[in-house]
């Protein structure tokens, strides 16, 4: 499919938007399902956008950029693999080899934030200097060239396969045998599981775990929405903290007794 | 002390809204340093008038800082509220102000990353997904308006408490409050991760038949004894309610094998290997190309 002028700009006004929020992590344009919408938004390809949003987005739940570590970029993936999505002009049926295509450039983004944040160093040198002057005028603006450098890393290679165009995209689609995007399909599939295992390693302690046991038994039951779960998670927490306090024999002693605070809780019906 | 220099809601909610792009210039020197400075400006501007006073200000703020961006908040609010002070000539000096911020820094960022990244957002965006998933146009919506409402609302009233309570609050902060809110977290968390392990890790053995069993006559619908035209169609599915299977022969997949144990066990395997495999350091990237590789090889292989 190709896209007029007004489309294209659009398409790379939306990256900016999403590579300032990969950095800023406030709006959260950048999170798959919501850059993803915005693309189709704008090209008039909403809902196979959606659709490949929410496959990133569940590919994507567990990445989060804790302390300095940098998590793959999930704006880059959502954003190109949205675009191609739409120039390649398959709809529905592209999606699985966007999601593909999604996951190597999650990996190419992560090089360019390391970059980008090197290239911060420097300007928060130039702040330095600013703010031995007692201006706060360079500071706002050396802040605002900052996130606009962030919003350039998503929008140059956004304007970047934009130039390559509808066709080389297409072509290198169809290039693709059904055997490989099959595979990666089923491949992504399974990787959704990585981000929920970074998860786990960073919450999971010895106390907790029988939550996990928990969770996976009434996850079988289908009728159970993710709300319904979430309440009953939520007054399971409670339920517990305040146990945990009533107890009188341990001072928080978790480790040791996992299994009495679900008895306890049994025990409270 | 007539003439007490006071910051108003209105600068306060311009710090506030400053407070949004405090990681715009996240280096890796002093990481939040930059847009640290830059939200409390308005504050500092209000503060300090002299060229020499706001020097020193800026200075003192472009220290190291570093923490979950939301969590900042409360320390934004208490290092106003320091501020304030010190400009309207309390003995209050920079080591005073950078211990603040590095003492509640640590401890907050322990809060804020299981609250937010690693139960709010995984719940809010597997509800978003699961409706994107279907193509509607309330995933997104849904994601957008309640991660920013949550999170606008928090930085808020954060702030106000952090700037009413002053340096008071670090002994609020020592207490049990923030274990129990990290705690809360992680048992909610650890609830709601197997659910979305078992509802959207894909991992389908379907190809692989572990038996195909002729069945007996009577338990499946036989389309040669079915009347012509309408009437069969309407048959078939009468008998298909009753509960007759649709083919002579009953094919049992591996996958009907595994979901018979427990359904999402494959699911359920795959992310304790993900789990193993990380905590031996292997780098993420390596292990989400180890899996497309393997469904890839798996796939034409006829396995899944």
């Amino acid at each position: 499919m190709n896209l007029n002028a007004i489309q294209m700009i659009l398409v790379v006004l939306v990256a900016f938007l999403a590579g300032m929020e990969g950095i800023l992590d406030e709006f959260h344009f950048h999170q798959p399902v919501v850059a993803c919408a915005l693309i189709g938004l704008v090209t008039g390809q909403l809902v196979p956008c959606i659709i490949l949003g929410g496959s990133l987005q569940m590919i994507a739940l567990g990445w989060s950029n804790v302390g300095a570590a940098v998590a793959p970029d999930a704006a880059l993936a959502a954003i190109a693999s949205a675009i191609i999505l739409v120039l390649g002009g398959q709809g529905r049926a592209g999606v699985s080899s966007a999601i593909a295509i999604a996951v190597p450039l999650a990996v190419a983004g992560l090089l360019l934030t390391i970059l980008a944040r090197t290239l911060a160093t420097l300007i928060v040198h130039i702040m330095d200097r600013a703010a031995e002057e007692g201006s706060f005028a360079k500071i706002d603006m050396w802040q605002m060239i900052a996130i606009a450098m962030q919003g350039l890393r998503i929008a140059i290679p956004a304007a970047l396969i934009l130039a390559v165009g509808a066709g080389p995209v297409k072509a290198m689609l169809n290039a693709m045998p059904t055997w490989l995007t099959d595979g990666l399909s089923i491949g992504g599939g399974m990787v959704v599981a990585v981000g929920y295992a970074m998860v786990i390693n960073m919450m999971a302690t010895r106390e907790v775990w029988p939550f996990f046991v928990l969770g996976f038994v009434l996850a079988a039951i289908s009728e159970l929405t993710l709300i319904a779960l979430g309440g009953i998670g939520v007054a399971m927490a409670l339920i517990y903290l305040n146990l945990s306090k009533m107890g009188g024999s341990g001072n928080g002693g978790g480790g040791s007794n996992t299994g009495d605070p679900v008895g306890d809780i049994i025990d409270k019906y | 002390m007539a003439d007490q220099i006071k910051l108003t809601k209105s600068d306060r909610i311009h710090v506030w809204w400053r407070s949004t792009f405090l990681q715009g210039s996240w280096n890796y020197e002093r990481m939040q340093n930059g847009g640290w400075a830059y939200s409390l400006i308005p504050a500092l501007k209000k503060l300090y008038t002299t060229k020499e006073d706001r020097a020193a200000a800026l200075k003192r703020h472009m220290e190291f800082f570093n923490t979950h961006p939301y969590v900042a908040s409360p320390i934004i609010g208490v290092t106003m509220a320091l501020e304030e002070e010190r400009s309207n000539g309390a003995p209050i000096d920079d080591v005073t102000i950078q211990g603040v911020k590095v003492g509640m820094m640590g401890p907050l960022a322990g809060v804020g990353d299981p609250v937010f990244w690693f139960t709010a957002k995984p719940i809010i965006g597997a509800l978003a997904a699961s409706l994107a998933l279907g193509g509607s146009i309330m995933g997104p919506i849904l994601y957008f308006v309640v991660w920013n409402i949550i999170r606008m609302a928090f930085m808020w009233y954060t702030q106000e408490l952090g700037y009413k309570a002053g340096s008071a609050i670090t002994d609020d902060l020592s207490g049990g409050i923030l274990q129990d809110i990290t705690k809360g977290a992680s048992i909610l968390g650890m609830f709601i991760l197997p659910a979305l392990i078992e509802r959207w890790v894909n991992v389908d053995f379907s190809p692989v038949k572990v038996s195909t069993i002729k069945q007996a006559s009577g338990a499946y619908i036989d389309w040669n004894k079915l009347p012509a035209g309408a009437k069969g169609v309407k048959e078939a599915l009468v008998q298909q309610k009753a509960g007759l299977s649709l083919d002579k022969y009953k094919v049992t997949t591996l996958q009907d094998n595994l979901n018979q144990l427990i359904p999402g066990l494959a699911a359920l395997i795959i992310t304790f290997l993900c789990m193993w495999l990380l905590k031996k350091k292997v780098s993420p990237i390596i292990i989400i190309f180890g899996l497309f590789a393997f469904g890839v090889i798996m796939h034409v292989l006829g396995v899944m």
